[in-house]
């Protein structure tokens, strides 16, 4: 029983760092159709700003990891507007052209922190709170678990009451719906496109510096390697849609994490990736197809 | 009476098709102007083309200001409405979003809207995607009528519906064209006959008649010749 509290609460950590991937990524393709190669560069880039920022600042870890993350947040949304701003709003439209861009972006930042601070990994400043445990019906669950969890809560929520209750919510509801319409209400819906931009930068930025409290250190693939299985969750939950999003990015963090422990180690990937085929195969359009809620 | 909105040698090409191949026309300020045409001679097209919905090539002016190189927004934002063909509402919004997303400014012409298609008020809550066809179609028309334009650029607004609903958008359509100039692009020619004063005629890509309403449907010959269709509506 405890070890399957362990693996639930864990899951529901992945999926809560998979979530903040994913949210930016769906909003971005399911607004403007394009497909974000280089949003887990956001997250490497978020999580390295963080890690360099704790080095630079004085006090405990806990006062480190909250200056760096503020800093992190902000360098994810700005990179996230810049790269909008000048890199794909020229290629609306050109969705080969996009895919090459955000691809070589991906590779080009990637690169950019590799040359500027090596391929090892670098020690991420982890309170001791969130290092201990706390237990629950017998499991010893690491307090960063809740974090994350918490975290990616509160930005769903968060997600959900900008959709619902502000008038740019209402422009990338509609915009997922039909961008074309939105613009001949005379509404220019390009400052939409940055606007989701920067809050997927923002996001991904959240999850990176989530990983590397998770993981304890950050390394240059770690956006990379958590984009692959954001895509999943994406395609999953269906473009555009947040609530779909979030079901999915639960349900993926928990079939990898009960999947690697009671069928086999390693097993977990494949088996999101046979989830991934079973939904396609049901529901081609994702759990909740192209609408923004 | 002077032209509000002039087009001149419009050029669209979709994929390998020459649409519009040199549509030049004008429309006079007030009342209604029909666009008239068999089906797939540019109608939508040369709306879309104004509204700067495809890429187009040419000379569009809105009381003597150019159009063509401004972006969709900033032509609406001139005064420009438009109801396109299908409606296009927002089918997961409800009916209360469709029409705050259309505001413009501060005073929206709500109690208009209301007095037109009560029935838009009473079903507020509801989602956009489950209303019936002619429910879309007064959606459609009434985020056009909620701000202050000086054109109405209306897409088949009838198409598709019951003949009671017809008399109701054509009704909504004289309204319109007492507060707008409306460009339409109708295929009813009663809904024709009744509201509009004007008639462009296109074939092929290209205007083939120009002239008054009254005129061109009074001549069923030239209907015929012209639409294909028998004329009348009177």
């Amino acid at each position: 029983m405890s070890t399957f509290i362990l693996l639930t609460i864990t899951g529901l950590g992945l999926g809560a760092m998979y979530f903040l991937i994913a949210s930016g990524l769906s909003l971005i393709y399911g607004l403007m159709g394009v497909l974000n190669f280089a949003h887990g560069a956001f997250l490497t880039v978020g999580a390295y700003a963080t890690w360099w920022t704790s080095t630079h600042v004085g006090g405990g870890p806990g006062t480190k990891l909250l200056v760096g993350a503020i800093v992190g947040l902000a360098v994810g949304a700005l990179l996230a507007a810049l790269v909008e701003l000048v890199l794909i709003r020229p290629l609306y439209e050109r969705h080969i052209e996009q895919v090459l861009v955000t691809v070589g972006l991906a590779l080009v930042l990637s690169a950019l922190v590799e040359a500027i601070w090596g391929f090892d990994a670098r020690q991420f400043p982890v309170p001791d709170w969130l290092i201990d445990t706390t237990t629950i019906f017998g499991a010893n669950i690491p307090n960063d678990r809740f974090l994350e969890i918490a975290t990616a809560v509160l930005v769903f929520l968060g997600l959900t009451a900008f959709l619902r209750y502000t008038r740019y919510g209402l422009i990338v509801r509609a915009g997922v719906e039909n961008r074309a319409m939105v613009t001949a209400l005379g509404i220019d819906v390009r400052k939409s496109f940055t606007l989701v931009f920067a809050i997927g930068g923002l996001a991904a930025a959240l999850a990176g510096v989530l990983s590397g409290v998770y993981f304890g250190a950050v390394d240059p693939g770690r956006g990379t390697s958590l984009l692959i299985f954001a895509f999943i969750v994406v395609v999953i939950g269906g473009f555009g849609s947040i609530g779909g999003t979030a079901i999915a990015a639960v349900v993926v963090g928990l079939v990898q994490q009960y999947a690697n422990y009671y069928a086999s180690s390693g097993l977990g990937d494949l088996a999101v990736v046979l989830l991934l085929a079973l939904v396609l195969l049901a529901r081609p359009g994702g759990l909740a197809p192209k609408v923004a809620h | 009476m002077p032209a509000l909105i002039s087009v001149s040698d419009l050029h669209v090409h979709l994929g390998e098709s020459h649409v519009l191949q040199g549509v030049s026309f004008e429309v006079p300020e007030g009342g209604v102007t029909a666009l008239l045409g068999r089906n797939g001679v540019g109608k939508t097209t040369t709306l879309r083309a104004l509204m700067g919905l495809v890429p187009r090539r040419g000379r569009v002016t809105l009381a003597g200001a150019e159009l063509t190189r401004l972006p969709t927004h900033r032509i609406v934002q001139r005064g420009v409405g438009y109801v396109p063909e299908d409606r296009d509402v927002f089918a997961g919004l409800s009916v209360d979003e469709n029409l705050r997303i259309a505001e413009r400014n501060g005073s929206p012409r709500y109690e208009l809207v209301y007095e037109l298609f009560p029935e838009l008020k009473t079903r507020g809550a509801q989602k956009a995607g489950t209303l019936s066809g002619g429910q879309q179609q007064m959606v459609a028309i009434a985020r056009a009528l909620l701000n202050e334009n000086s054109v109405l650029l209306v897409d088949e607004p009838t198409k598709g519906l019951a003949p009671l609903l017809v008399t109701e958008v054509a009704a909504a359509l004289e309204r319109a064209a007492e507060l707008a100039t409306v460009l339409l692009v109708e295929q009813n020619l009663a809904v024709v006959a009744r509201v509009a004063q004007q008639v462009v005629v296109l074939d092929g890509g290209r205007v083939v008649h120009a002239g008054g309403a009254k005129e061109l449907l009074g001549d069923p010959e030239r209907v015929r010749a012209l639409l294909g269709v028998h004329g009348g509506g009177h």
